[in-house]
C-alpha cells in the first residue's frame, strides 16, 4: 500500500509524519533531535529511506544528521562547512564590507540520480555539495565568486541560500535562489553562474530599476516535465519565467497580496500553482486573519482562494519559504506548516485541508515523500 | 584519568551519560583534553570549538574548580584537581536566550 511520509522541521526539533495514501489518519514520530533548531529535512528521490537534516543551534553550531531507514533512526554525519580560497566579503545592512562567514544550512537537495550526492544551501549565501552522503563537503565556489557576490547584502533574516531545485533532465542544470540576492543559474554542475533576475521590479527595496542583483526572492519552483517554466514567490510579487529564468513577468494577478513566502507546483498539472498571501513585509501574517491558499489553475495571473478547513479569522501566522510541499499520488496532496505550530494537509489538491497537527513549535520546513 | 561534563544537548549528540571519562596525555590543557574529546567523539567536532582556528564558539562556557576558564589560551594548565580527576571539566551551554 502506497502512502506518504512528511518531514517537518521546526524550531525545537524535527518530526515525521506518515500516512497511507488516503492521508486522513496519521502516525507522528518526534521530536528528533529535540531542542534544536531543525531548518530542514528531507530525502533522497532515489532512495526514499536516505534522510538528511539541517540541524542548528545558536550555541553549538551545525550538525547534519542521516538517516538510511526513514528517520527511524540517525547519525551525525559532516558538519565542516568551509569557505574556499580568498574568502572575500559581501555588503553587510549598513553598506560595510563583510568576511563571509558560515552561520547554518538552510536548505538540503538530494541528487535526482545519486543517493549519496547531495547539495546544500547555505548562510552566509553559499552553495555545498556532497558526494560521500553528507559524510564531507565542498564548496561550489563559482556562485560566491560569482562577479556580483560582494555587493550582495542579507534579507532580513540573513543572506542565505534557500533554494535550490535541479532540473531532472539536465544534470547539469541547476538553480539557486538567495535572499537578498537573486535567482542563479547554472549549466554546469554548479561550477559557474548566471544571474537570472530579469524582468524583476523591487522598487521599495532598489533604487535601479534594472538591478541585476538585489532581489529577495523568496522561493522558486517548478514542475519536473517542464523545467523550463519557473515560478516565484518574491518578497513581493508572484513571478512567472517561460525561459528558464532569462526573463520573468509578473503573474499575481488579484491575489489579496503578492507578499509571500513559499511557492508550489501541483505534481500532475504543470500550470496549477500554489501561493500563501501573507499581509507585507512589516505584517507578517496572513490578509484579514484568514488563512487562504490560493490556487492557480492557468499557470498564474487567476487566482482562486482555498479556505475548507483553514482558519478563517483571527488567524495570525506565517508559513516560511520551505513549509510548503506535495506530494505525487493520483489525487496529489499539498502540505504545508505555519509558525504556529500547524502542518495542514490536502488530500484533494487544495479543495480541503485537514490539521495532521495543531502544536508543534514554529514550522521552518515541509517536505513529502511519496512512498511505494 | 579526565572527567569531562557535557551540556544536555551535546550529550545527546554524542550519545553518552552526563559525565565521560578520558585518558589524557600531559600536559593536560584545554586544547589537550577537546582533541581527545573531539577524537573519541567526532560528532563534537564544530559544535565546541571551530573546525579551523579551534577558537571557542561564543555561547560555549569552561568551568573546572568553581572558577570560570573560558578565556585561558587554549594551552593553558588545567587545574590540578582536574588532572587527578577529581573534579570535572565542564563545558557548558552559556545561559542565554532569555
Amino acid at each position: 500500500m502506497s502512502g506518504v511520509r512528511v518531514l517537518v522541521g521546526t524550531r525545537k526539533g524535527g518530526f515525521v509524519l506518515t500516512s497511507d495514501e488516503k492521508r486522513q489518519e496519521w502516525h507522528v514520530d518526534g521530536p528528533h533531535f529535540a531542542g534544536w533548531e531543525i531548518f530542514h529535512m528531507t530525502g533522497s528521490p532515489v532512495a526514499p529511506d536516505r534522510l538528511y537534516a539541517s540541524q542548528t543551534s545558536g550555541w553549538f553550531g551545525q550538525v547534519i544528521q542521516r538517516s538510511d531507514d526513514g528517520g527511524t533512526t540517525w547519525e551525525p554525519v559532516g558538519n565542516e562547512f568551509l569557505y574556499e580560497g580568498d574568502i572575500g566579503t559581501h555588503l553587510h545592512y549598513d553598506d560595510t564590507p563583510r568576511p563571509w562567514e558560515f552561520k547554518r544550512v538552510w536548505h538540503l537537495e538530494p541528487s535526482l540520480h545519486d543517493p549519496e550526492t547531495v547539495y546544500a544551501g547555505a548562510e552566509d549565501a553559499s552553495l555545498f555539495k556532497s558526494t560521500d552522503g553528507g559524510g564531507t563537503w565542498s564548496e561550489l565556489t563559482g556562485l560566491r565568486r560569482h562577479g556580483t557576490g560582494e555587493t550582495w547584502t542579507p534579507g532580513a533574516a540573513g543572506l542565505a541560500l534557500h533554494t535550490i531545485m535541479l532540473d531532472g533532465a539536465d544534470p547539469q542544470r541547476m538553480f539557486v535562489a538567495v535572499s537578498a540576492a537573486g535567482a542563479f543559474r547554472s549549466e554546469d554542475g554548479g561550477a559557474t553562474w548566471k544571474a537570472i533576475n530579469r524582468g524583476l521590479v523591487s522598487g521599495n527595496e532598489l533604487p535601479d530599476p534594472d538591478a541585476e542583483v538585489g532581489h529577495c526572492v523568496h522561493r522558486l519552483a517548478m514542475h519536473p516535465s517542464r523545467p523550463d517554466v519557473l515560478f516565484m514567490q518574491k518578497h513581493w510579487d508572484v513571478m512567472r519565467s517561460d525561459d528558464a529564468g532569462d526573463s520573468w513577468h509578473e503573474v499575481s494577478g488579484e491575489l489579496p497580496s503578492d507578499f509571500g513566502f513559499p511557492i508550489a507546483v501541483h505534481a500532475h498539472e504543470p500550470d496549477t500553482v500554489y501561493v500563501v498571501p501573507i499581509k507585507s513585509d512589516s505584517e507578517h501574517f496572513p490578509p484579514d486573519g484568514k488563512l487562504r491558499v490560493y490556487r492557480s489553475r492557468t499557470g498564474g495571473n487567476e487566482w482562486e482562494p482555498l479556505t475548507k478547513g483553514l482558519p478563517q479569522k483571527d488567524c495570525y501566522v506565517n508559513v516560511l519559504r520551505d513549509a510548503m510541499a506535495v506530494d505525487t499520488l493520483d489525487t496529489c496532496g499539498i502540505y504545508f506548516g505555519t509558525t504556529g505550530g500547524q502542518v495542514y494537509a490536502s488530500p484533494d489538491g487544495g479543495d480541503n485541508f485537514a490539521p495532521i497537527v495543531r502544536d508543534l513549535p514554529a514550522v521552518y520546513s515541509v517536505e513529502v515523500q511519496t512512498l511505494p | 584519568m579526565i572527567l569531562v561534563r557535557l551540556p544536555y544537548h551535546l550529550r545527546n549528540l554524542a550519545g553518552v551519560g552526563s559525565q565521560i571519562e578520558l585518558d589524557v596525555a600531559a600536559p593536560v590543557t584545554h586544547r589537550a583534553v577537546l582533541d581527545a574529546l573531539e577524537s573519541r567523539y567526532p560528532m563534537l567536532r564544530g559544535t565546541i570549538r571551530d573546525h579551523v582556528t579551534h577558537a571557542r564558539r561564543p555561547f560555549v562556557r569552561f568551568f573546572a574548580c568553581e572558577e570560570d576558564l573560558s578565556n585561558d589560551p587554549p594551552d593553558t594548565p588545567l587545574p590540578a584537581e582536574v588532572v587527578d580527576g577529581c573534579e570535572p571539566y565542564m563545558i557548558v551551554g552559556a545561559m542565554a536566550g532569555g
